[in-house]
């Protein structure tokens, strides 16, 4: 039961073509005490990333002695969505946490720091759709800003599937009523993707079809990313 | 409005390797050679590498740090070398007079709080880290203060031959001790020009003609 239809003459509910990212914003170095951070909008969906480390690591019996870890945190703050969220980890948080880890974990040269840890926080302030790959580029910018080595950034999106047509950057809305979304993220430079979730149903054709315009999204959210490091270090 | 350096970010590709030499901060994939950091390159014509603009300072054998004595033990000292990793310096490595460490409180030598000039004598793969006032520099430190900064800039904050370090110091009548782990200790009259001088080598340090701004901040 829908009270209003998604696509309208070509076009979603926000005025967007199916293939147009929102308004993307990013931010280096917003919070001061962390070694790097990072805030990323994505029209209205909001996170801000910060990490801490590299640094030493309590208890000791969580230390492994020929490599460093990485920890992410992924958090919703309470009043980023509608109804409140009642703050804290719980199941869809601490699995978002894991799979950014996985989403990150291999473009980061861990063996360099054994013993130690990387944390990475990522706040939601305002969520409407696509959290998570929102939470991946900014966390992948506070990693850059963070002086972490890394083979590579990482960029993420999400595609889906709305009334019919397949589309790129699900908004809230769009992201409740989906018939399928995808969330996606890869290393622009080596090709590789790292982070392919979906929920919903697709045909090979459509998944094929989808991955390709994540791709494509992908390497537009990567020049961003090339352009608010560069921008940042050569002095505002 | 000064000039800037060419600034890589990681994944970028730098060049192609040449036979060259592989330095800090850059990773090889086939033939070519890609940055890990966020940095300036160096490129010529026996090495790459890329200089990070940030991160924090792990050890390296024979680094010259300052560091500050945090826990006295049985038989040596913990110090905070600025680094996620903690160092230890041993009775043997620190004294030269017989110590007969039944009878005698260690503390006497060192005590917590205190700040030493110090070598690192040993770095296992692992990073156990051991540092040692066996050299010519090492030294405790008396008084002034201590500032920290981005690890990776102190070679510009001493600049070539010392000369921008030396500059400082002659024109705020300081003492200044700069450890590679980014702490720099400062004892003199003009403490506070001295660390806006080095504040700003911090923040500029990817820019040319820096010496100049340096020069005319000092009021050469």
């Amino acid at each position: 039961m829908k009270e209003e239809k998604l696509m309208v003459d070509g076009k979603r509910i926000d005025g967007r073509l199916p293939e147009q990212l929102r308004d993307i914003k990013m931010k280096l170095n917003v919070v001061t005490r962390a070694n790097g951070s990072a805030e990323v909008k994505f029209g209205k969906t909001t996170a801000i990333a910060s990490v801490h480390g590299p640094r030493a690591l309590f208890p000791r019996y969580l230390q492994e002695s020929g490599t460093g870890i990485l920890r992410i945190r992924y958090n919703m703050a309470p009043f980023s969505v509608n109804d409140r969220k009642s703050p804290g980890p719980d199941r869809r948080s601490t699995e978002i946490s894991k799979v950014i880890r996985l989403a990150l974990g291999p473009t980061i040269f861990l063996e360099d720091f054994p013993k130690i840890t990387i944390d990475g926080f990522a706040e939601i302030i305002e969520a409407d759709g696509s959290t998570r790959v929102t939470a991946i580029n900014a966390l992948s910018l506070a990693l850059a800003a963070a002086g972490i080595p890394m083979e590579d950034l990482v960029a993420s999106c999400s595609v889906g599937k709305i009334d019919g047509t397949l589309v790129v950057d699900l908004n809230g809305k769009e992201d409740n009523n989906s018939e399928a979304d995808m969330a996606f993220a890869m290393l622009p430079n080596k090709g590789v993707i790292s982070l392919l979730q979906m929920d919903g149903a697709l045909t090979k054709k459509e998944v094929l079809k989808l991955l390709q315009s994540a791709k494509e999204s992908c390497m537009k959210i990567y020049e961003m990313q090339i352009k608010v490091l560069k921008d940042f270090y050569k002095g505002e | 409005m000064a000039e800037y350096r060419d600034v890589v970010i990681p994944g970028e590709k730098i060049d192609g390797r040449k036979g060259r030499k592989l330095g800090n901060g850059v990773y090889q994939e086939g033939e070519i050679i890609f940055s890990k950091f966020v940095g300036v390159p160096r490129i010529d014509e026996n090495e790459i590498s890329v200089i990070p603009l940030s991160g924090v300072y792990l050890p390296n054998m024979g680094d010259k740090v300052i560091g500050i004595v945090e826990g006295v033990e049985i038989s040596g000292w913990l110090v905070d070398i600025n680094s996620p990793y903690a160092a230890f310096l041993p009775i043997a490595e620190a004294v030269d007079e017989f110590v007969d460490m039944a009878r005698t409180d260690i503390s006497r030598y060192f005590d917590v709080g205190d700040i030493v000039f110090c070598r690192l004598s040993k770095v296992t793969k692992n990073k156990t880290v051991q540092v040692s006032m066996r050299d010519p520099s090492a030294r405790k430190l008396y008084g002034g203060i201590i500032i920290k900064v981005t690890p990776t800039k102190i070679p510009r904050i001493i600049g070539k031959a010392g000369s921008m370090i030396s500059l400082i110091k002659n024109k705020t009548k300081c003492d200044i001790y700069t450890g590679q782990n980014g702490v720099i200790w400062i004892r003199g009259e003009d403490k506070a020009k001295a660390i806006e001088a080095i504040l700003t080598i911090e923040k500029e340090s990817h820019t040319m003609g820096l010496t100049e701004r340096i020069e005319s901040l000092l009021g050469v």
